[in-house]
């Protein structure tokens, strides 16, 4: 039942924001709430690395290693996302206590979806836990309502509940391949036991239906269009939980699926997720070097590591899955930061273009360290934790005699490389003055939830590439496990 | 059971009917009237695919279907979304809805096509097996309806009306898939279409037009 705890205490701050008088304390408790999850996630975790997987409800509800670490990726997460929501909203051209009221039961609602996904095991309803988390996300895309605001809520919909319709179909299949199969235990574990047994066009036509529906979601390339749309307007904490976290968590249901049709021959799932993963990586590469606004270059950086996540995935092996985890772990840490940090940009400067903000680290010490080392975490420079885990990925692909795919991938990552601190260098060290175009009003200075949060963030995206913590370790390699099988 | 065929045909027949007219109406309301009746066909096809299977989780869904999407989803879109927009002839000044019913016969052909093998393999000619077809059909129908429509309403029912296929052929394919799954899927939709409703509403305030295609601000990168 200690399960259930977790996603209790967002639901208890989201029903704070029902009460007029309780608006004022939102801010504190959304973080308090995010602060409580992420200990008993990690209490979770340390039980499920020592004793296996927890059962909540049999067929229904358990948490293994795998969902295991993506509850404390989400909830470490969202407890930064909230600490830097307190100096954000109310601050930032937010100031109606509706919006604030507005903003933290949507964002509470939202982690609460995003904290079912790990813990369903039958896929019907981890597929209702998924467009839970569009529909309770959409109006935290608008949140700032403006034409921008509202035309990236509306393609962010659209395309989406697309993806997801198309989704349902292919769980449908999975279902109807199970029966034919002759089997009744409609779960991830119970689809892998028979998976040998299910009609292989079946499982090719259910595979791809999610794939492609789910993919759009992921924003996996071509479609991704929505993506850089919804998280360059979107408020920049708002921005970390989609690009860091929601994106990984649906990808965590096609990594789900992956070992039940790999074995498959027919099938050629692992071919379907290279292609679709490779050609996000190199479309997202050449769209970071083009882009003109800091906000979509690291939502670009977003639709990349989803790519390189789903092809490490592809690859397969303990090493593979080992870096698969990894990555997911340290891009939503990392991503999110990078996010802080734009929003810090945004917060000083007034303008999301790129070239509107010039000499950064002159008019903010601390906006300008944490852009560039954001960057150079994201962009997966030594010694940051994406390095790691995308070194990880890369000696996985050779030991598995993967040299197209791996040479694919190593190229694509370092065009990304170039082009992310091409952009990011000039902002921080060009000669011209931070401009103020008008769009919002700038500020002299960061609120202190913002910069505490900035400080915070770059922690574990520094910290995780230098030092491998050994109860992480263990946890990830039986996660891994579970993935390679 | 010859009559069970018949009957199940006959509702298909609809289902199938009712798409072709929600891609050619030229006005919102004639889509919405269409989605309606597009609704009521597969509630009752589940209603009489679990009558003849005596399978009682069919016999809910189509009661929750019924309530929820022939009923629910009107009341809360016209309460949600001004009137006049109900009124708006938006079609005409995009495909023409001849060449729309032209293609859209060629994706029933293709449904048809692709899901004649699957059939094959895993559901042999029984009382579902036209679902399947025409559920595909109704996907696709319906994706393609959110390509060719500029107002924001019409978008949102070409995405339920991929849900009707999806669900239409889930009821043969799928018909014990688990009923709290598909009780709270088809719950979900109400919710899906008051969260729209209230996004097409703040455009119409903020905007002053819910016409989708309009909103081109954000376009920048292109890799070609």
């Amino acid at each position: 039942m200690i399960l259930f705890v977790i996603p209790a205490f967002p639901l208890l701050a989201a029903l704070l924001g029902a009460f007029p008088r309780c608006e004022r304390y939102l801010p504190q408790a959304t973080f308090i709430a995010a602060l409580a999850s992420t200990i008993v996630s990690l209490y979770i975790a340390a039980g499920i690395a020592a004793h296996g997987v927890l059962i909540a409800f049999p067929h229904w509800v358990a948490v293994d290693a795998l969902s295991a670490v993506l509850l404390c990726v989400i909830t470490a997460v969202t407890t930064l996302a909230a600490l830097f929501s307190w100096g954000y909203v109310g601050t930032f051209g937010h100031e109606t206590a509706f919006s604030s009221r507005v903003y933290y039961a949507n964002f509470n609602l939202f982690v609460v979806s995003m904290l079912l996904i790990p813990v369903v095991v039958e896929p019907g309803l981890a597929w209702i836990a998924v467009e839970l988390t569009t529909l309770l996300s959409i109006f935290l895309v608008a949140f700032e309502n403006t034409r921008g605001a509202l035309e990236a809520a509306w393609k962010y919909m659209t395309i989406t509940l697309l993806g997801a319709t198309i989704a349902v179909l292919g769980f449908l299949v999975f279902f109807w391949a199970m029966k034919a199969a002759h089997a009744s235990d409609f779960t991830w574990d119970g689809l892998r036991a028979v998976a040998g047994t299910m009609p292989a066009p079946l499982l090719q036509v259910g595979f791809l239906l999610v794939l492609v529906g789910f993919g759009a979601k992921v924003g996996l390339v071509p479609l991704h269009t929505w993506l850089p749309d919804a998280h360059s307007q979107a408020p920049s904490p708002v921005c970390a939980l989609l690009s860091g976290i929601e994106t990984t968590v649906v990808l965590y249901v096609i990594l789900r699926l992956l070992p039940i049709v790999r074995e498959t021959p027919l099938v050629h799932a692992s071919l379907w997720a290279v292609i679709f993963g490779l050609v996000s990586v190199g479309v997202a590469a050449f769209l970071i070097v083009q882009t003109h606004d800091y906000k979509r270059l690291f939502a670009f950086s977003t639709v990349e590591h989803m790519g390189i996540i789903l092809t490490a995935a592809a690859i397969g092996g303990s090493l593979a899955a080992y870096g698969t985890i990894w990555q997911i772990v340290n891009h939503a840490f990392t991503k999110s930061f990078c996010f802080y940090a734009a929003g810090a940009v945004l917060m000083l400067s007034g303008s999301r273009e790129i070239t509107a903000v010039r000499g950064l680290v002159e008019r903010s010490r601390i906006a300008g360290v944490a852009l560039l080392l954001g960057a150079l975490a994201i962009a997966g420079a030594p010694p940051f934790a994406v390095f790691s885990s995308e070194l990880d990925v890369l000696k996985a692909g050779l030991a598995r005699g993967q040299y197209v795919t791996t040479s694919l991938l190593a190229l694509f990552i370092i065009i990304a490389f170039v082009g992310m601190l091409a952009q990011v260098n000039r902002m921080v060290f060009g000669l011209a003055p931070v401009a103020n175009h008008g769009r919002t009003p700038s500020r002299a200075r960061l609120p202190l939830a913002c910069t505490v949060s900035l400080v915070i963030g770059a922690i574990p995206a520094v910290a995780l590439g230098l030092v491998m913590p050994q109860p992480l370790h263990a946890l990830l390699q039986q996660a891994a496990a579970g993935l390679a099988q | 059971m010859p009559l069970g065929y018949a009957v199940n045909g006959l509702f298909l027949g609809g289902f199938l009917f009712f798409s072709y007219r929600m891609i050619a109406a030229r006005q919102v309301r004639g889509v919405l009237t269409a989605f309606v009746a597009q609704s009521l066909c597969l509630a009752a096809s589940a209603f009489t695919l679990g009558a003849s299977t005596m399978l009682w989780e069919l016999l809910a869904l189509g009661a929750v279907t019924f309530i929820s999407k022939p009923i629910l989803i009107p009341i809360v879109l016209t309460r949600l979304v001004p009137g006049g927009i109900y009124e708006i002839r938006e079609l005409p000044r995009t495909v023409h809805p001849r060449l729309s019913l032209i293609a859209a016969v060629v994706l029933s052909v293709l449904a048809y096509l692709v899901t004649l093998p699957l059939v094959a393999v895993a559901l042999g000619p029984t009382l579902g097996a036209a679902n399947v077809v025409v559920g595909f059909a109704g996907l696709l129908l319906g994706g393609y309806q959110v390509t060719i429509r500029r107002e924001a309403i019409p978008q949102l029912l070409g995405i339920l009306a991929m849900e009707n296929g999806a669900f239409l052929a889930g009821i043969s394919i799928a018909p014990d898939f688990p009923l709290i799954a598909e009780l709270a899927i088809a719950f979900d939709i109400p919710l899906l279409a008051f969260i729209v409703g209230l996004l097409t509403r703040a455009m119409h305030e903020q905007i002053g037009t819910t016409e989708t295609s309009s909103l081109t601000s954000l376009r920048e990168e292109s890799i070609w």
